[in-house]
């Protein structure tokens, strides 16, 4: 794999998570259990889908051939999607939303932070925007994980289970591969084992306010580095690229 | 070589001036901090925006604004680039710009060294309307990428916050 091949692979992982990401939160539209989650929920997708728009730019501009972010949104399989699953999973209830978001955004905030020292300038630039919003979904998960978790007994449980149902697709998120190894010795990628222990602390400050108990490692998913999904991932695509499927280029 | 070029980088500057932000139309582009560079080329000129937001849906109106302005100045060959670096803060945005949005409003955003992120209740925010403190805030997200909620607990109307970004 030569460096452009692995920056190539690389920015596609992180719009690809952005996209799939911004478009499940974007489920939540006008179905929040309140009128202010449903707007902040949906803002939140906005950013992801913004977030998805800058790295799929570069993406395109770094493979060539004249190709655009939508070619990547829109005309590509499903094996060639680079998503961590957990970013595909159902939106599931409001405690999985608010745990799932919890996990990723704390992430985030970690991989954008060191992404903002990237040798690459573009993927710094972008990724010192996303910090800033990532920031804000932090906190907003993590004060719904503080109430619904010392909020009723049902509140309590329902948020146990989403941590202790989502926690073994966070093994993914600090698996590093081939172009993760080579980005990293040019100063471009993060090291994403050295993330790990930070994400980990973190969420367990949050978890222990919140008085839930922290999954205990155990079996890890793995495969979305190879373009290897869960079902969930076919249904998205198979909706959110139907249009571009049926008319293609069309536009409006 | 020789630059055929119809206007001056500081009149294409001051075209692009009046501008208005769509979303708060109170304040310009280049208020906001948006408008970062005009670069003038053989047949026209390149103009260099930078976001607020990754997502803000304001960016494709202004790069449409943009555009029409110059061609109907004259200008043919427009191109406008979305640079992400330096990363838009509001901390660009000066003390008559935020007065602007104040008389609109709209609290404006508060020095990004005077605010921890991680506790965004801690944050005193004036009324803009009775200019009280004593407010709360009701949602970090609000009708655009940019601003919170809150509402204000001396004369009880909701307003908006241009968030510290």
């Amino acid at each position: 794999m030569t460096q452009q091949e692995a920056l190539f692979k690389y920015t596609l992982r992180l719009g690809d998570n952005a996209l799939i990401q911004g478009h499940r939160l974007s489920e939540w539209c006008s179905k929040g259990p309140i009128l202010e989650e449903d707007l902040a929920l949906t803002n939140i997708a906005l950013d992801n889908i913004g977030l998805a728009q800058a790295f799929l730019k570069y993406a395109a501009a770094i493979e060539g051939n004249d190709k655009t972010e939508d070619d990547l949104a829109y005309k590509r399989a499903e094996r060639q999607f680079y998503n961590n699953q957990i970013t595909e999973l159902p939106i599931g209830d409001f405690a999985v939303t608010i745990a799932k978001q919890l996990l990723i955004s704390t992430f985030e905030v970690q991989l954008f932070t060191a992404l903002s020292k990237s040798t690459d300038e573009t993927i710094a630039g972008i990724a010192a925007k996303g910090l800033k919003e990532s920031r804000y979904h932090f906190v907003h998960s993590r004060d719904w994980c503080f109430r619904l978790g010392e909020g009723t007994e049902v509140s309590h449980a329902k948020l146990q289970q989403a941590f202790n149902e989502l926690w073994p697709y966070t093994g993914e998120l600090f698996e590093m591969v081939e172009e993760d190894n080579i980005l990293l010795v040019a100063g471009i990628a993060a090291d994403l084992s050295e993330l790990h222990p930070i994400w980990k602390a973190t969420v367990a400050t949050v978890l222990k306010e919140a008085t839930i108990q922290m999954p205990e490692d155990s079996y890890m998913h793995t495969g979305s580095r190879n373009g290897i999904h869960t079902e969930h991932l076919g249904h998205i695509l198979a909706e959110m690229q139907y249009l571009q499927r049926a008319y293609p280029d069309a536009t409006w | 070589m020789v630059t055929p070029a119809t206007h001056s980088k500081e009149e294409i500057f001051g075209l692009l001036a009046t501008i208005h932000d769509p979303e708060i139309p109170v304040v310009t582009i280049q208020e906001m901090g948006m408008l970062r560079d005009v670069i003038l080329t053989e047949t026209g000129c390149d103009v260099i925006i930078t976001p607020t937001y990754t997502g803000c849906p304001a960016m494709g109106i202004i790069e449409h604004d943009i555009l029409q302005l110059l061609h109907e100045s004259g200008i043919k060959e427009v191109r406008v680039t979305t640079s992400y670096s330096p990363s838009w803060t509001t901390d660009w945005m000066t003390a008559a710009t935020k007065e602007k949005l104040k008389n609109y409003g709209i609290a404006a955003p508060i020095h990004s060294s005077c605010v921890n992120w991680l506790q965004p209740k801690s944050l005193i925010i004036s009324c803009p309307r009775c200019h009280s403190s004593d407010t709360a805030l009701i949602s970090q997200f609000g009708s655009t990428a940019c601003k919170a909620l809150y509402s204000c607990t001396s004369c009880k109307e909701p307003f908006e916050y241009f968030k510290c970004h």
